[in-house]
């Protein structure tokens, strides 16, 4: 089972935990509705189709922040009390404020836990979880390339103080994913989402997938979500990280494609071509593996 | 013993170890300022303290702030409306750093996107319409492009008025490199 732990723009939102559902284009938990536009419920949302072609809808931990840190420090006073359910596969760490303190505490609960979950982390929690020198702890960030610099910048505490020297490296992002993990400042496994998008383990790149090609991907809020949502709930799937992060990727470049982007798309135009995207690129993978066996 | 046995074994979650790469540096002219700053910072609540500066820096007087360094756009809109704005802020960790002064900017055509650290807004050239922001990672970016999507740049509210975190300074530069753009 896949647990998700985020915000919602929203200063009025409670801390609610429950099983997500999708009604139109709002996330529903605990009788509670989140519009899906983008962060958390973007997420949510992605997490929720990929269930409609396999394994269960996620179970999110969501509470109202808009950047106070209000929110997030009462989920994570929650979460040191180590209060993940014991089925819990996979943890993904979404829109939270970056907090080391509390981020450690957090970590220390899940490593309490009778078994150890996959651990997944992007947004604000990444930026915690490498801030805190503990980032080879997790299985998987999925990080885009203005993060990777970040996570490569051995110095910055944000990606707002990454020096341009290695902002400048946009283009290389196979040297910035190798300065990551030099630094101790990667999880085991990275979704690097760019053009194109960069499997990578301490090995080096294991798979880079770049078609098809929608330019106005970048600049659409949620985009990102989706993918880490996507990877997220496969491998609460049982799908192993690696494979799960190229499916994922793969099947949101084709949902994008489907929907027929400009800059100014919204996410949820994505969102609904997530079923249709991930059942083709199954199927594909299946031909694959069935050749390969032959 | 892994890494996380080791941070155990140095502070449990009952006395967690002293972080600071989350921490960030206020410096200021004079003293005074510095008792001015400490009393409107802890009056709205924030956890901060006052200390002497690390050897790095080079101007201000003999005191400084220590605060969290996520929330800098929410702390330096407290003390500027309070008139006591600070002359530098700094990471503790690395007080030479520099928030980035690169853009980098991408023309779709009808859109023009830019980007700043790790936030990036689009707008629609013909109508100067914010379509889409995107990026980050704090709690208050989706809360920024609710409020901006839809809306025109002159319209919008400027990041820097009701974000609060670092993202949100990120996208207030890209804001400002548009406004430069358009």
């Amino acid at each position: 089972m896949l647990a998700v732990v985020g915000t919602v723009p929203d200063t009025k939102f409670p801390l609610v935990i429950g099983r997500v559902s999708l009604r139109g284009e709002t996330v529903s938990i605990d009788g509670m509705g989140a519009p899906v536009n983008r962060g958390t419920p973007a997420l949510l949302a992605a997490a929720v189709k990929v269930s409609e072609v396999l394994g269960q809808p996620p179970v999110g931990y969501l509470v109202g922040d808009i950047g106070l840190g209000e929110g997030s420090r009462r989920l994570y006073a929650l979460l040191s009390e180590n209060s993940f359910n014991g089925d819990t596969g996979a943890i993904a760490f979404h829109y939270l404020q970056p907090d080391v303190d509390w981020h450690n505490r957090v970590l220390f609960a899940i490593q309490e836990m009778g078994h150890r979950p996959v651990l997944i982390a992007d947004a604000g929690f990444m930026y915690a979880a490498k801030m805190s020198g503990m980032a080879p702890e997790y299985d998987l960030f999925t990080p885009d390339v203005g993060e990777l610099a970040f996570l490569a910048d051995e110095e910055a505490p944000h990606p707002f103080y990454t020096r341009g020297f290695i902002l400048h490296e946009e283009m290389k992002a196979p040297e910035l994913i190798r300065r990551a993990y030099q630094h101790e400042n990667a999880a085991a496994c990275l979704l690097v989402k760019g053009q194109p998008d960069y499997i990578a383990d301490r090995e080096g790149i294991h798979a880079t997938v770049d078609m098809p090609v929608e330019e106005a991907m970048e600049a659409i809020g949620g985009t990102g979500d989706t993918v880490t949502g996507m990877v997220a709930a496969l491998i609460g799937a049982g799908i192993e990280v690696k494979e799960a992060a190229v499916l994922a990727a793969r099947a949101n470049r084709l949902a994008g494609h489907l929907a027929r982007p400009t800059p100014a798309t919204q996410v949820m135009d994505i969102i609904e071509q997530i079923p249709v995207a991930l059942e083709q690129v199954l199927k594909e993978q299946s031909s694959v593996s069935g050749h390969r066996h032959a | 013993m892994s890494l996380l046995s080791f941070f155990k074994g140095k502070g449990s979650k009952d006395s967690p170890k002293v972080e600071t790469q989350d921490r960030g540096i206020l410096v200021f002219e004079h003293t005074s300022e510095v008792i001015r700053a400490e009393t409107v910072l802890k009056g709205a609540g924030w956890k901060i303290r006052v200390m002497g500066p690390p050897p790095e820096i080079r101007t201000g007087c003999d005191l400084v702030i220590e605060f969290p360094l996520i929330e800098e756009l929410n702390i330096l809109r407290t003390l500027e409306a309070a008139g006591a704005k600070p002359l530098q802020v700094v990471p503790v960790n690395s007080p030479l750093l520099q928030p980035v002064d690169i853009f980098q900017i991408k023309d779709y055509g009808r859109y023009l996107m830019v980007r700043a650290a790790n936030m990036k807004l689009t707008v629609d050239k013909e109508t100067l319409t914010v379509v889409n922001v995107s990026g980050g990672g704090c709690p208050d970016v989706p809360y920024l492009a609710q409020e901006m999507v839809g809306k025109s740049l002159s319209e919008a509210p400027a990041p820097e008025t009701i974000g609060h975190t670092l993202c949100g300074y990120a996208l207030q530069l890209a804001y400002e490199e548009m406004r430069r753009q358009c």
